[in-house]
């Protein structure tokens, strides 16, 4: 099977169509993945999971685009950065509820990816990488000069307010349950979509696009969708995270954000529906018991992209996904 | 007074030519990464650490064994070429038949250590390390007054961009680099060893780098960090000459060094994000860069 | 849970002390700053060197008080910051924070510890906000501002016939303000600002910006950026003549290391203010050779100042039995500081802690004895008129 060499390729249209509903090992993980994030808070920190959390669903949006997609953007953080602005403004300056700010910053986000991603996808490969990189400095650079952001201070002290307005979101343990809500239905959606017909077209684009083309299928368009979507959830995780630290700033926005979700997208297996949340977990963990060390986070981070180039480029999902012979 | 969009000509000329000045390291650096691009298919992220690298080892020949700046100029790119080769056997060689993501990957992480490692070693405040004094002082040339050491920076670099462009396209050495790349196979059964040229024009490439690093080493601190924004820059002057075309690099080098000096004196906070924005305009009209074969 | 466990544990405590014996107090001391980045030289390990050897020069176990001491690299980034500070709070039970250079990172934690039950002493973050409109009642500034640094360099270098200025500003939040306060001294002085050019952050190369600064004429470039950049415009200012045609230099966030950095061929003849220098007298220089020997590099005004805000923070835990932050805060407050490095001093109602300043000059290298013989001090600034009046801040704090 094409499953035991190629981690993506291993999603059969046979073992994986839409219409058998999810496949019951998913489901179970799922499951899994649901019950943890319930417990998670009781026994750790919540403001530590919520970030595990926001970054496995901008890793999991990240993975659309390049796993399935095929197209490494290298300036995802764009989307990620401006929706966390968005919200963080919309939040304190106009006072909206918490889930009018993370909409709003959603949409800005797909806005961007809209314009972004009409002019990038034409362009392939390393070229693709280098004009989303492009387009991200430029947001950085606006980022940087606007008013409304705060230079290098950021948006600070944003209040979380209360959810439909009557809600109190303040306490970490009340806003864990949105976010939460939020990072797994926005994952179930992404995986929803890989597994539509929309999602095999996509893969037929990715394995072989001169053949796609030549069934008839607009190849751009189906790129552009992806592009928009992948955009779309991760100004959402965005948006989400800037209200979970009370805080945006230029960390949200940096081409070492847009580094980081490849990172960990690579580091879980690219392509697979859990690596990018095994991915986030990883190294968010490190980032945070390392904190102490220093340096040693930059030098572990690069040991880790070695090693996975040179010996796990399935990931760790993806090895086990070789192992168990299942695409997860 | 006679002036030129607000600004008096001989404050322009100088701009001119500090941008130029600066372009240098801009051709340099990225001659150094179209030649890999060029001949390897590798995206060597790991550039900037190693025009770094460059500028310690330089540091450290001082400091240790007493080597000086023109000592340094030509052993710190052997010995940083020689690196670049011990890491082009062990792990880049690895990747040649992947897509140009994973070279990129490798590459990148490569510098996150190299950058992580002398951070520990030697803080980042950045180590002083003086002119030469055959170099010091400087020429009043009128509009400005223009160090004697920056002006030996152009006149370096012309000629190492300049005589690398030579060998490349007009001796036969390489022509047997240019074939190999096309077909490695055939060029390899007329008796020559492939791999072995790549990896020796891998070590050259490393060694442009940090000979670009050791003429930095006087005019911007040494730290471990020199690079590390560098590099992104320098991708996007290779992006927009046109990946791996040599002339191309070294053109839009020196060109957007000037660019980026202009910018500094009109829109001085912009001066950071134009040639992101030049490249973005490039890569839509021209896909394959200023002076790139088209695909 | 855990928070109302210390509350009870404090009170208990502070009910123990009165007895006068033994008390067994519990205190968390969490050193925040840079320790991968740009100013990982002047603050970094140093400032957990500091706070040690400041746990141990109050001779903290004996009096019952049992001190750990934490740390974390805040990369610089407010973000960061904030994340680390708001764990060490809800879940590590640190009582107080020290350091944390980086205004936009001190800002971020100024923000999270408002209303929490830790406190932030402040030594190497330069924002004079933090005792402004934005002040908190859980922060102490301690060792200098913006305000501070500006009033000082800016009216001396006025004073000495400075009187255009032309500045060199480092295109973010920070630097803008460094600009905004020095610009106000330098006129209040009597002088006048003739330009400015902002230059990207962080950069590599200034000489087009200093020519820009050169042919505006202006007798002082006055720099408003820091770390890494200040070190390289001096640099090529040096390396362009700028200083040798008769226009001076005047930094305006410069320590101890960047002149280290610098060499003395470069930087000598600047003129700065700090709050510090480990040759002023016998006492910083026996605690500096003690500092040197753990550390291998002289102390600065920021390592300094955490040694300083350590030593008083735990006499305040002392006598009040308390690791509590309104009752340790109202004693740091009421009680005048005392330090072998700072001499006299007192936090003011706004959370600045006030003491002298003084205006260095860089030695030339012929001047120079030895390795980090650097400063001559021109002038000492007194504690009274060296910080920002408090009514001027615009503290709610004030009445």
């Amino acid at each position: 099977m094409a499953g035991e060499t190629r981690v993506a390729k291993a999603i059969t249209p046979k073992s994986l169509s839409y219409a058998q509903g999810m496949p019951r090992h998913h489901l179970a993980l799922f499951a899994a993945f649901l019950t943890i994030a319930v417990l998670a808070p009781f026994f750790l920190y919540p403001v530590f999971v919520m970030k595990v959390l926001c970054f496995a669903l901008f890793a999991c949006a990240f993975n659309l685009l390049l796993g399935f997609g095929g197209l490494l953007s290298f300036g995802h953080a764009a989307y990620f950065g401006s929706a966390s602005y968005i919200a963080a403004h919309s939040a304190k300056v106009w006072g909206l509820t918490p889930e009018l700010s993370i909409l709003a910053g959603t949409v800005v986000a797909a806005f961007l990816g809209l314009i972004f991603g009409y002019l990038s996808i034409r362009r392939q490969g390393i070229y693709f990488a280098m004009v989303t990189l492009a387009f991200a400095q430029m947001v950085y650079f606006f980022a940087l000069q606007a008013e409304f952001t705060g230079g290098e201070d950021g948006i600070q002290a944003v209040p979380r307010g209360e959810l439909f307005g009557f809600i109190s979101l303040e306490a970490d343990r009340a806003i864990y349950w949105l976010v939460l809500a939020i990072v797994f239905f926005g994952i179930l959606f992404l995986y929803r979509i890989v597994h539509s017909p929309f999602g095999q077209v996509l893969k037929a684009i990715r394995e072989n696009e001169p053949r796609a083309v030549s069934l008839g299928y607009q190849v751009n368009r189906y790129k552009l969708a992806t592009f928009v979507i992948s955009a779309t959830f991760a100004g959402l995780a965005g948006g989400t995270k800037a209200l979970v630290f009370q805080l945006a700033s230029l960390t949200d926005v940096h081409w070492a954000m847009s580094g980081e979700v490849v990172l960990m997208t690579l580091l879980g297996g690219m392509g697979t529906i859990f690596g990018p949340i095994v991915g986030a977990t990883v190294i968010i963990t490190m980032q945070n018991y390392l904190a102490t060390f220093g340096a040693w986070v930059t030098i572990i981070q690069g040991v880790i992209f070695v090693i996975g180039v040179l010996a796990f480029r399935e990931g760790i999902i993806g090895v086990l996904s070789r192992k168990i012979k299942k695409p997860l | 007074m006679f002036e030129l969009l607000g600004i008096p000509p001989q404050a322009l000329f100088g701009q001119l030519l500090l941008g130029l000045i600066n372009g240098s390291f801009y051709a340099m650096l990225s001659l150094g990464l179209a030649i890999i691009f060029g001949l390897l298919n590798i995206i060597n992220f790991t550039h900037g650490a190693q025009y770094m690298l460059g500028a310690f080892v330089a540091y450290l020949l001082l400091q240790y064994l007493g080597v000086g700046y023109w000592g340094a100029l030509l052993l710190a790119p052997i010995i940083v070429g020689a690196f670049g080769i011990v890491l082009e056997r062990l792990m880049i060689s690895k990747l040649y038949h992947l897509d140009h993501l994973y070279g990129l990957l490798l590459t990148f992480g490569l510098a996150l250590i190299l950058q992580g490692l002398l951070r520990n070693e030697f803080g980042i405040s950045g180590l002083p390390y003086n002119i030469p004094s055959q170099l010091s002082g400087g020429q009043n040339l009128g509009f400005m007054f223009l160090p004697n050491y920056r002006g030996w920076v152009v006149v370096a670099s012309v000629i190492v961009c300049f005589g690398t462009w030579f060998m490349i396209e007009k001796t036969r050495l390489g022509a047997y680099l240019r074939a190999g790349t096309e077909n490695p196979t055939l060029v390899g059964a007329f008796g020559i060893n492939v791999p072995r040229m790549i990896t020796l024009t891998y070590g050259f490439g490393v060694a442009l780098a940090a000979f670009a690093g050791v003429l930095a080493a006087p005019i911007y601190s040494v730290n471990p960090n020199m690079g590390a924004e560098l590099i992104i820059v320098v991708f996007a002057v290779v992006v927009i000459g046109g990946m791996g075309s040599i002339l191309g690099a070294i053109l839009t080098g020196f060109g957007l060094g000037i660019v980026e000096g202009l910018t500094r004196v009109f829109y001085p906070e912009g001066s950071s994000v134009v040639i992101f924005v030049i490249m973005a305009i490039v890569l839509l009209v021209k896909p394959a860069g200023l002076f790139g074969r088209t695909a | 849970m855990k928070k109302t466990g210390l509350i009870v544990g404090g009170l208990a405590a502070s009910l123990m002390a009165t007895s006068a014996l033994a008390q067994d107090i519990d205190v968390k001391i969490g050193v925040l700053n840079d320790r991968s980045g740009l100013y990982a030289d002047l603050s970094g390990e140093g400032s957990v060197i500091a706070a040690r050897m400041a746990v141990e020069d109050f001779d903290a176990a004996s009096k019952g008080i049992n001190v750990e001491i934490v740390s974390a690299d805040h990369q610089n980034k407010p973000d960061v910051a904030s994340n680390i500070a708001r764990q060490w709070i809800d879940d590590e039970d640190v009582n107080v924070i020290l350091d944390v250079p980086t205004s936009s990172a001190a800002l971020a934690v100024h923000e999270v510890l408002r209303d929490s039950n830790a406190l932030m002493l402040n030594s190497g973050a330069a924002t004079s906000d933090l005792t402004g409109e934005a002040c908190s009642p859980n922060t102490v500034h301690w060792t200098y501002d913006t305000w501070a640094l500006a009033n000082g360099t800016g009216s001396a270098m006025v004073q000495q016939g400075g009187e255009s200025w032309f500045f060199l500003t480092a295109d973010y939040a920070f630097g803008h303000s460094l600009e905004r306060d020095t610009a106000a001294v330098v006129e209040a002085n009597g002088g006048e600002v003739v330009g400015t050019v902002r230059h990207p952050f962080p950069g590599q190369d200034f000489s087009s910006f200093l020519l820009q600064a050169q042919s505006s004429g202006a007798q002082v470039i006055g720099l408003a950026n820091a770390g890494g950049d200040t070190v390289n415009t001096i640099k090529q200012a040096a390396e362009f003549g700028i200083t040798q045609a008769g226009q001076s230099l005047a930094g305006l966030l410069i320590f101890l290391t960047d002149v280290h950095a610098l060499g003395l061929e470069a930087a000598q003849g600047l003129v700065l203010t700090e709050s510090f220098y480990w040759d002023l007298d016998d006492e910083t220089r026996a605690w500096s050779e003690r500092f040197m020997e753990a550390k291998g590099d002289m102390p600065t005004m920021v390592q300094a100042g955490v040694y300083s805000a350590v030593l008083h923070y735990l006499k305040a835990v002392e006598e009040t039995g308390s690791t509590d932050a309104e009752p340790v805060m109202a004693a740091m407050k009421s009680t005048p500081t005392s330090d072998p490095l700072f001499g006299e001093g007192e936090i003011r109602a706004d959370g600045r802690k006030i003491h002298d300043l003084y205006l260095f000059e860089v030695k030339s290298p012929d001047e120079s004895e030895g390795a980090w013989d650097y400063y001559d001090v021109l002038a000492t600034i007194p504690a009274d008129s060296a910080f920002r009046p408090m009514e001027e801040g615009n503290c709610p704090l004030v009445e």
